[in-house]
């Protein structure tokens, strides 16, 4: 790997789990270097003595240790080649295939001018109504998915990475299970949609914190899509926990002091620094972030759910509805905050009204619900309430359904008429005679 | 000026070895190869100066050569800041280049070319001093002063000022002189240091006159008022940026400053996109050219989102010296108290609780402490209302950017999850939230007069009504629908007709986004009067149909254009409705 003018430095002074520090002079801040052949970043320079942060870890490095230093930030080439291909952390060819050819970028560029951004304004159909029709996603969105590990996120994005006519789709897997990642690859294979598919993939079984790379070589690829190539790319980010977890270990072993829930207190900017590369591009391009954090037992307060709810425009949180039996888009918690930028602009007049008023109505029913369990007798409003909240589940919320918008609201209608009076629903008049199912 | 060289590297904290005199947060830059990076000094330890950097230092390398400035970070103040988009630094984002943002593009706020009609105020002979009104130019209709500026300490006497006509903000418009007879020209263009607040006025009397919103729940319930103080705490999801947008949509003011401090990026091009093409509805006028945007973006360099709060009140405290009514909103103040517990840890500091640096609470009482009512020294009065927005861990409210600034601000609009869940927007809690403004004697003479004497009255009749409501609601939870009588479920229902017909309003709708004080004063009337009408019903289920239907009636009304036929049928159907049920004594 050494190049006849590169300096040799083999001064180790310290060594911890993670970092070496080296004597050397004339290196940059965040260049890579490799330390016994391993890629390291600088992370700290004091005088002559350089700290390195050793992807792969410490073990078996001795203290007079061969560093080369690059010169460079860790980059990754950029050319059409890269579409159909999968990659590890540093950009490096998994699939057997040639090392892509291309312009070479440093990964974790600059953000873009505030004033240079458009406003999303296109919808991103997914035929699941738990999203188009209470939580419609939009091109230039960030919005992860909220889940307990048992849940069936891969299967939920893999279905809205399909359906949702990206250009490009760059799956970054951090932390993601081999059993996962050969899922991800059989779906889009068998989709016959590998042709747009760009991987980034740290597995369980590859060092922890390599995955510190993957989203940021994910975002420079899509940055070229984007930018570039005026495309929409849809980048998944998979787990966006373990991507923190990696964090953490590395400020741990840096002396940082923790703040809430032993992560760094820099996490709100590290997560805000990687969503917020998704942006509606002045020429068309777009790139749209689906990620997901696991939470642990449901609890949405843990620092990384926390600090990503505060960045993401929303978050989708998934529920298994027992009255069904099936797994819902959870009305309540879920958000998007960039659907009202489509709904009733690009969908029907009357989407808004409906989507708060049948979320309001599933409310009156979890009411309901709360006083049968206590024991309490049901009104008449209050068993229809129940009834109107089931077939809701059912035909609108349960994950496996795929109508259009115009469906949707349809069916909403329908359930309306079929469980309601027109003024127990709440909703502006005109809408009521226009829509309200005789 | 002093020179330095670059010693030692951890992130954006660099330690810098000099041998001349630097003072603490003097501006600094560092030489990278030809691109010049803006940084502050943080701290000094004996030749070791530590700076913070308001970018990315990569590929910065020991030795490179800094250059100290011997001043503070200092914001450029003259005509043309409104409709500017500012970095977090005062710099004009729509002059950079690329789509991308580089480092070291310090772009100026203020046009050098552009000319404006300026029109004398001082002559010659008069006596001045700093802040004085020495003539005025038109900038987007509003009288923007041009004043001795803010750093000149002494007493002035004016030799001349320049005729009317067109001049650029760099020609001098004045010549002053001091005691000793030295002449001082003066231009429109002053800059001042953005950490320091800006006293050049008289007073700061108590504030008491209320600044509209048009938001119900904040001016019939809980009221802000011009030179007051307020914060919006919420955990994420509860609509802090919705009504954020709607506050400084809708608020009376002359000049909307929004720092948007290290919140998202979108939300701001939403600012970008809509402000050109509303209206404000009190001028007339587009949005946009009564508004100055601070972008400091959550992507954007941490170290810069300290100063973009400041960069905005210094915006603020500028055009309230000009007797200006002045709003300014910052969303969020938490992620400026995050970026000071990143610095604190890279400077291994000893922390305070959860992380943060210990003298959080006495920074946040000192920024809201520059907002206020003012009389200044010339007898106009000016005013900067400031609403910030607190983003909890968690949605936990004992936290110490919460209970800081619970401490210091006078208005406390808690946003509540439950609420949200149930989409019963604005999600502002009826009962733990509080405007202590509600308690002075001032405010309460200025509404007895300026609306109608009656009005507080009914606004505690209202709360005294939500309160019983909820604790009737609980009561029903544990005891069931049976378990309590008729009347309670009655108390019940007022309360909600309360909440669905006042507190509810729909931010997306055309006209129950905004509600003008008189027609907030004509609702409140009217649900008070429904309130105070005693009805009889022979069981709860026949109540709550009743008062669905009178709330659903009353909700059209919210929907309709005010005192348009469809509004006044409306009410007609409501009155009937109420005769059917309304118990003659």
């Amino acid at each position: 790997m050494a190049k006849a003018f590169q300096k040799i430095y083999t001064q180790i002074t310290q060594i911890t789990k993670a970092t070496c520090s080296v004597k050397a002079t004339n290196v940059g801040y965040d260049e890579l270097a490799t330390v016994e052949g391993r890629l390291a970043q600088v992370v700290k320079i004091i005088d002559d003595e350089v700290t390195l942060q050793i992807f792969e870890g410490t073990e078996g490095i001795p203290t007079n240790a061969e560093v080369i230093f690059l010169g460079k930030a860790p980059s990754l080439k950029v050319s059409d080649q890269l579409a159909g291909r999968f990659f590890n952390a540093y950009g490096n060819p998994i699939d057997g295939g040639p090392i892509p050819e291309g312009e070479e970028r440093q990964i974790g560029g600059p953000s873009v001018n505030p004033v240079r951004r458009k406003q999303p304004s296109e919808l991103i159909a997914t035929g699941i109504s738990g999203i188009d029709l209470n939580n419609t996603l939009v091109t230039g969105q960030k919005i992860p998915f909220f889940a307990d590990p048992d849940q069936p996120f891969n299967q939920v994005m893999a279905t809205v990475a399909l359906r949702a006519k990206a250009d490009k789709i760059i799956l970054g897997g951090m932390g993601m299970t081999n059993d996962d990642y050969l899922y991800y690859k059989n779906v889009f294979s068998n989709a016959g949609a590998l042709d747009r598919i760009i991987i980034f993939m740290n597995t369980t079984e590859d060092p922890a914190v390599e995955r510190l790379l993957v989203p940021d070589m994910a975002l420079t690829a899509a940055e070229y899509f984007a930018v570039d190539k005026n495309e929409k790319v849809l980048v998944l980010l998979s787990d966006m926990t373990s991507y923190s977890d990696a964090l953490a270990i590395v400020s741990n072993r840096m002396d940082q002091i923790p703040s809430k829930d032993s992560m760094p207190g820099s996490l709100y900017s590290d997560l805000a620094k990687i969503y917020e590369k998704a942006a509606q591009f002045p020429d068309g391009g777009s790139i749209t972030i689906i990620a997901v954090t696991t939470l642990s037992g449901g609890d949405i307060t843990h620092a990384v759910p926390d600090n990503t709810g505060y960045i993401t425009e929303g978050q989708l949180f998934l529920r298994h509805d027992t009255t069904i039996g099936k797994v819902i888009v959870d009305p309540f918690r879920s958000l998007s905050r960039l659907k009202q930028l489509v709904q009733g602009k690009k969908t029907r007049e009357d989407h808004p009204q409906v989507m708060n008023a049948a979320v309001r109505l599933y409310a009156d029913a979890a009411n309901a619900r709360t006083k049968l369990e206590n024991g309490f007798d049901l009104t008449d409003y209050d068993q229809r309430a129940l009834d109107f909240a089931k077939d809701y589940s059912e035909y609108l919320l349960a994950i496996d359904v795929n109508l259009d918008t115009v469906e949707m609201l349809d069916t909403t209608w329908g359930l309306f008429s079929k469980h309601f009076r027109p003024q127990e629903v709440n909703m502006r008049m005109e809408l009521v005679e226009r829509y309200w199912k005789k | 000026m002093t020179k330095g060289k670059v010693k030692g590297i951890i992130s954006n904290l660099v330690i810098v070895e000099v041998d001349a005199p630097v003072a603490q947060n003097e501006i600094a830059y560092i030489n990278l190869d030809g691109v010049k990076l803006m940084a502050e000094v943080i701290k000094v330890e004996g030749k070791n100066v530590y700076i913070q950097v308001f970018e990315s230092t990569r590929g910065l390398k020991v030795g490179m050569e800094v250059d100290f400035q011997g001043h503070m970070l200092e914001a450029m103040l003259g005509p043309g800041l409104l409709e500017k988009k500012l970095d977090g630094l005062s710099h004009d984002l729509d002059k950079m280049e690329g789509v991308f943002l580089k480092r070291g593009q310090y772009t100026p706020s203020l046009d050098e070319k552009r000319l404006w009609k300026f029109k004398p105020i001082a002559k010659a002979g008069d006596k001045v001093s700093a802040a004085s009104w020495l003539g005025e130019v038109d900038e987007n209709y509003q009288p923007h002063k041009i004043m001795v500026p803010f750093t000149m300490t002494e007493e002035y006497t004016v030799k001349s000022v320049i005729s009317e006509g067109e001049y650029t903000v760099y020609q001098t418009i004045a010549i002053i002189v001091d005691k000793n007879g030295k002449e001082h020209e003066i231009n429109m263009v002053q800059k001042w240091p953005v950490k320091v607040p800006m006293t050049h006025y008289k007073e700061k009397p108590r504030p008491y006159r209320l600044l509209e919103t048009g938001v119900r729940s904040i001016d019939t319930l809980n009221p802000i008022v011009e030179g007051g103080t307020g914060f919006i705490p919420g955990a994420f999801g509860t609509g802090k940026t919705v009504l954020q947008h709607a506050i400084s949509k809708q608020a009376e003011a002359d000049i909307v400053v929004i720092a948007a401090c290290g919140e998202r990026a979108n939300e701001v091009v939403e600012i970008f996109t809509e402000f050109p093409e509303l209206e404000d509805p009190h001028t007339g006028r587009k949005l946009i050219e009564r508004t100055i945007i601070v972008a400091n973006t959550s992507n954007m360099p941490v170290a810069a989102r300290e100063a973009s709060v400041y960069t905005a009140m210094t915006i603020g405290e500028y055009y309230r010296a000009m007797g200006l009514k002045v709003l300014l909103m910052a969303d969020s103040t938490s992620r400026w108290a995050q970026a000071l517990r990143e610095m604190s840890n890279r400077m291994e500091e000893l922390p305070g609780p959860d992380a943060f640096p210990m003298d959080i609470s006495a920074i946040i009482s000192n920024f809201y402490g520059r907002a206020g009512h003012v009389k200044l020294n010339n007898g106009h009065e000016g005013s900067i209302t400031f609403i910030g927005t607190v983003s909890p861990a968690g949605g936990n409210l004992k936290e110490p950017v919460t209970e800081n600034t619970k401490k210091v601000a006078r208005c406390f609009y808690a946003l509540e999850q439950d609420r949200a869940d149930r989409k019963r927007y604005p999600a502002i809690n009826p009962i733990e939230s509080y405007s202590k403004y509600l308690e002075y004697p001032e405010f309460e003479e200025f509404i007895s007069k300026e609306i109608s004497e009656d009005w507080t009255s009914k606004v505690n009749d209202m709360k005294t009504r939500l309160l019983r409501g909820k604790e009737i609601s609980e009561q029903i939870n544990i005891l069931g629908d049976d378990g309590v009588p008729t009347e309670y479920h009655i108390t019940f229902w007022k309360s909600e007709l309360i909440d669905f017909v006042i507190l509810q309003q729909d931010a997306f709708d055309d006209i129950d986004a905004v509600t003008p004080i008189e027609r907030q004063k004509y609702i409140l009337d009217m649900v008070i009067d429904i309130c105070r009408t005693d009805f009889q019903f022979d069981n709860f289920t026949d109540a709550a149909d009743y008062f669905k239907e009178m709330i659903n009636i009353c909700r059209q009304m919210n929907y309709s254009e005010f005192k348009s036929d469809k509004f006044n049928a409306h009410r007609a159907e409501l009155d009937k409705l109420i005769k059917t049920k309304h118990q003659e004594n």
